[in-house]
């Protein structure tokens, strides 16, 4: 009993130590920022790409049920298959993950955009139209600004998953502090570099997630005040 | 070769299919530990959920278990739950998938009951029904289509959240595409564009039995509850 008590007092094997991120400050770091890279470049990608497929879904309703019908599909595919489906083309390596993480955000982003534009009031998109709007000007001027929470909630939201899906890149070599999770689980179960992993990872998503709800409150500051 | 053609007569030759740890005994494994990682989802989410939105409280609990499970990453449970008490093998691998099915569970069976007209709850208490006789007869039953398209989702979720419990060796189809990389890359392309085949097949199938599932189980009146239902359970998930 006693063996049993001072051996958990001090375990070899602990959930954290200080130690462990004193004396691998390099790789941890390395990780880290891989991951972060990883994680703006799809995400500013995939908005690119996302922006201009929901304005085209919100002008011509015909592509609107085809887009979302792709993307529905899309969604379905789980994440390794995608990678299965990529890597042979596109190689082991960082532009596999890459490009299905992008895949993944694009899809958030285009179904709140949407989102975000159909809810523009009918009242405001006719008083643009008898103000003398164009279809660009009006697009510009009045309905992207309003749909504005919608992107930003997509927005973060691919954010937030992107971070948590570009550790599945362990299976291209690339999945930035997924690989310091994966890598710890191998080397016996290395309790202290799963966790870190792990912890680095959460606390990533949560200040990128605080970073874009601040840049949206100071894009939008006709909502503040108000109760969302 | 391409990679195409050699996927093709991966899938082509029987003995990838009936050999020990061959397609057929993965897609077991694969459906099994889903089915459990479900039923054990169910179990926590549904009971809390009804209870919270019969309760009218824990919105913000419930928000907050979407945001905080969409923040971590699947391979981290997988690989942190073996280590604990529950040890290493198929228990770990089921709660970890399991904790990605309740956010949709939960939240669907929250917003079910939630939504259930209030003039049919203030009748039930006028009849003189006690708060757990409403729940049971009159809000249980009008949550169902949200019930059905949560669990649609979770299902669809886990199935394909199940490919990665390969990382861990845990089984399932994913193992397929993880041994395919394994080989490398010029010899193993076509099995693993192989495995995502059967992957992403398996997850479109569920899929589908589940949409024909759900509108079998939603009696016909609330079946206009039910689309409204898809669209909020499409739009509350994200990742895989």
């Amino acid at each position: 009993m006693f063996l049993h008590l001072s051996y958990r007092a001090a375990p070899g094997n602990p959930w954290f130590s200080w130690q462990y991120v004193r004396d691998n400050s390099d790789s941890i770091l390395a990780a880290l920022r891989e991951h972060t890279w990883l994680t703006a470049r799809a995400v500013v990608i995939a908005a690119l790409v996302a922006l201009p497929l929901a304005v085209a879904a919100y002008w011509f309703r015909s592509l609107a049920a085809s887009i979302l019908a792709l993307t529905g599909v899309l969604y379905t595919i789980p994440s390794l298959a995608l990678f299965a489906f990529l890597a042979p083309y596109l190689g082991i390596g960082a532009a596999t993950v890459l490009t299905v993480v992008a895949l993944y955000a694009l899809l958030v982003i285009v179904r709140n955009t949407l989102a975000g534009l159909n809810q523009v009031p009918p009242e405001v998109r006719e008083a643009a139209e008898g103000m003398g709007y164009g279809r660009w000007g009006r697009l510009f001027r009045i309905e992207l600004p309003l749909a504005l929470p919608g992107i930003l909630t997509g927005v973060r939201l691919a954010t937030v998953s992107t971070v948590a899906l570009v550790t599945v890149g362990v299976v291209v070599g690339r999945g930035g502090l997924g690989q310091l999770i994966f890598a710890g689980f191998q080397n016996n179960f290395y309790k202290a570099q799963i966790m870190t992993g792990t912890v680095l990872c959460v606390l990533l998503a949560l200040v990128l997630d605080l970073i874009l709800a601040g840049v949206g409150r100071l894009l939008t500051p006709w909502l503040r005040g108000r109760i969302s | 070769m391409n990679p195409v053609q050699a996927a093709v007569t991966w899938l082509n030759d029987p003995l990838n299919w009936t050999n020990p740890g061959g397609v057929l005994d993965r897609l077991g494994e694969h459906l099994s530990m889903s089915a459990l990682a479900v039923l054990l989802g169910c179990l926590v989410a549904w009971p809390v959920g009804l209870w919270l939105g019969h309760s009218g409280r824990g919105g913000g609990l419930v928000l907050l278990v979407s945001n905080v499970t969409l923040a971590i990453p699947t391979l981290a449970l997988l690989t942190i739950l073996p280590l604990t008490f529950l040890g290493f093998g198929r228990a770990s691998v089921v709660v970890a998938l399991a904790v990605f099915a309740v956010p949709p569970l939960l939240a669907n069976a929250y917003t079910g009951v939630r939504q259930a007209d209030p003039e049919a709850r203030d009748a039930a208490r006028g009849m003189g029904l006690s708060g757990g006789q409403v729940l049971r007869r009159v809000e249980l039953p009008l949550a169902v289509p949200y019930l059905a398209a949560g669990f649609r989702t979770a299902a669809v979720q886990v199935v394909a959240t199940a490919a990665l419990a390969s990382f861990v060796n845990g089984g399932g189809l994913g193992q397929i595409i993880r041994a395919g990389f394994g080989l490398d890359i010029a010899a193993g392309g076509g099995q693993i564009i192989a495995g995502g085949v059967l992957v992403a097949g398996l997850a479109m199938l569920v899929e589908g039995v589940l949409a024909v599932v759900e509108r079998m189980v939603t009696p016909r009146p609330l079946r206009r509850a039910r689309r409204r239902a898809n669209r909020r359970a499409a739009a509350a998930t994200a990742g895989g």
